[in-house]
């Protein structure tokens, strides 16, 4: 069963072609990760499968539980199950962390957190930034686990994740790793992972991983295999033996 | 000059309007309540366990107790400024005076409403505070022209005495309405070690509205911080500005403005920091969010230094919405609208006017209140 399933889909940003007739699956209770180099459109991928604007879908297909999403708007993907993660989230004054918090889990401002809730906000570490405005002074640690806590809260059937490891440290890593793992095996949902670094594979479980590389996917096989090739190859060298194009998942794509 | 069965008298409808922009209907959290409609003052009353530490009473009344009192009187505002403070000096039908006992601290906020509820009318006061030295209060003052009135004017002059080790925090809530023209003329002296916080909150449409208050810092280590909460829809124009000056050794001034502008409002945010002591400190922050391409914003510091030493700063940002704060809120299920009202609600942060917990409360449901009926 796929998630989510994309077919030949290119996509502008700024009139340039950035996804090149770009087709795969994503599928239901499982992590995939993502690899690819700075440029090469990971970023761009997981912004158009959510819709965000500026990203221009030119032409292919979107379907996510096979619902056509091509044409539908951040709210209805969101409302739909699908949620992403931002980079570099912006900074909105006088909106409160715990505002938003409480808006993802579509409780009203007067509303409380429940124990539970007070204890993974907890565990996340960011209690005492639930009355400070979102993302204003955060760290690069601190707005990523508030932004894996809000999706998380959320309760997606789908996380689109863009670099939760970067510019955190190991202590972050392992919490916000965890915590997506745990996420996604209680609530069969499914993950897209995109990471430069291996070490977030230490606490995501995941078979399926693949590399974009100037906008087209490239090696579908396990991410850990994928990860030592580059290491030793690097991304050019590693797409080009182009063996396992037609093995894994990409075969069972084919069916 | 207690008269209850005079307030009584006003209606109800009326009088909840007023409970609308920041008045408390039940006195009991309130050191005291003074209500000036039209042309006289109809009630003054200090909430008996505030007794002798606060006095409440109309300008004139206070007059004629107080011989010293005309000292105080046009001694900060120039009675020949404009054509508004001359009006006011040649006729006027009272005001507020209220003031603090030295050493007084005042827990609960002291309330005042200028109530217009004639047509035509142009109510004309004189505002005297003071807030003796060591003293600490919470004034909150709300004027409101009835929804009922076509048109009004209203012409206040304020001068506020905050002297040595006091700490006065004044926010002044604004509902007009869309035909009301109102020119406040306001300043105030602050001493040594004195600190004065001048909050305004105007979020209902008004016609015209100018106003530009002034604060001398006259005293060491004296300080002062205006702050502002505007909105403006519906045709407003509004040009709200505050001007400080450091005279003191040591003085601070701190200015913030948030400002939104739609429907064909026009908003003009000046702000004027003068440094005339050698170590005095300022900082000017004006943001304003332009919501459609009817409105119209203008922010303009002004800096000045005249002693070697100043520090004086300012940022200032106006601009269309942001696109990506709107995008990522709808990534977290929000529709584009409810994340334009959450952005403005945030916006206008009232946690700036640095209030008490009772009053911070009811500015942001008259805040909050507005920004939903948008």
């Amino acid at each position: 069963m796929n998630i989510l399933a994309v077919k030949g889909l290119s996509v502008k940003v700024e009139g340039k072609l950035i996804l090149k007739d770009i087709t795969f699956s994503l599928k239901s209770q499982e992590n995939h990760i993502l690899f690819g180099p700075n440029g090469s459109g990971k970023t761009t991928l997981i912004s158009a499968l959510m819709g965000l604007p500026s990203y221009e879908v030119v032409s292919g297909k979107i379907f996510f539980m096979d619902t056509d999403i091509t044409n539908k708007s951040v709210e209805e993907r969101a409302q739909l199950g699908m949620v992403v993660s931002f980079q570099n989230p912006p900074e909105i004054t006088g909106v409160k962390l715990a505002d938003l918090l409480k808006l993802c889990l579509g409780k009203s401002p007067v509303e409380g957190f429940s124990g539970e809730e007070k204890a993974l906000i907890d565990a996340f570490r960011l209690t005492e930034f639930l009355d400070r405005d979102i993302n204003v002074g955060f760290s690069g640690g601190e707005r990523k686990r508030s932004e894996i806590l809000q999706l998380i809260f959320l309760k997606p059937k789908l996380l689109l994740l863009d670099e939760p490891d970067s510019g955190v440290d190991v202590e972050s890593l392992r919490l916000i790793a965890g915590e997506i793992q745990r996420y996604v095996e209680h609530s069969g949902s499914s993950a897209l992972i995109i990471t430069h670094k291996g070490d977030i594979m230490d606490y995501v479980k995941a078979k399926y991983g693949c590399i974009l590389l100037n906008g087209q996917f490239h090696c579908f096989t396990h991410p850990a295999r994928i990860y030592e090739d580059i290491k030793k190859l690097g991304y050019e060298e590693c797409v080009a033996c182009r063996v396992r194009t037609t093995e894994g998942w990409k075969f069972e794509q084919g069916k | 000059m207690s008269k209850e069965n005079e307030l009584l008298k006003v209606p109800h409808k009326i009088l909840e309007e007023t409970y609308k922009a920041g008045m408390e209907a039940d006195e009991k959290d309130r050191s005291g309540t003074f209500y000036h409609v039209d042309q006289s003052t109809i009630y003054s009353k200090v909430n008996e366990l505030f007794q002798g530490k606060i006095e409440i009473m109309d300008t004139k009344a206070a007059l004629q107790k107080y011989s010293w009192l005309g000292d105080y009187m046009w001694k900060l505002v120039d009675k020949n400024k404009d054509e508004f403070t001359r009006r006011v000096a040649e006729d006027w039908s009272g005001g507020y005076f209220m003031r603090i006992m030295p050493g007084a601290e005042i827990t609960f906020p002291l309330q005042s409403c200028l109530l217009i509820t004639q047509k035509n009318l142009e109510q004309r006061v004189h505002n005297i505070i003071l807030a003796e030295e060591g003293s600490k209060a919470h004034i909150i003052t709300s004027c409101v022209q009835h929804s009922s009135v076509p048109k009004a004017s209203h012409l206040g002059v304020s001068e506020i005495y905050v002297k040595k080790g006091a700490t006065l925090n004044f926010t002044m809530v604004h509902q007009w309405s869309e035909n009301t023209f109102v020119r406040p003329r306001s300043a105030a002296e602050i001493g040594d070690r004195a600190a004065f916080v001048s909050n305004y909150v105007c979020m209902n449409p008004v016609k015209d509205v100018q106003m530009y208050p002034a604060a001398f810092c006259n005293g060491t280590d004296s300080t002062v911080s205006f702050n502002s909460i505007l909105y403006g829809k519906r045709n407003s124009l509004l040009d709200i500005g505050s001007k400080a000056v450091l005279t003191g050794k040591g003085s601070k001034a701190e200015m913030i403005s948030r400002a939104i502008a739609r429907e064909g409002s026009k908003m003009i945010i000046r702000g004027l920091i003068e440094g005339s002591s050698a170590d005095c400190r300022g900082h000017l922050e004006c943001r304003g969010l332009l919501i459609d391409e009817e409105a119209f914003l203008q922010s303009i510091p002004e800096l000045i230094a005249r002693k070697k030493g100043v520090e004086i700063t300012h940022e200032a940002a106006v601009g269309k919405i942001s696109e990506k704060e709107i995008t990522y809120l709808m990534t977290r299920k929000l529709s584009r609208d409810q994340a334009v009202s959450l952005i403005i609600r945030g916006f206008m942060d009232v946690s700036i006017l640095g209030l008490p917990e009772a009053l911070n409360a009811e500015i942001k449901r008259i805040v909050e209140a507005s920004a939903e009926a948008s």
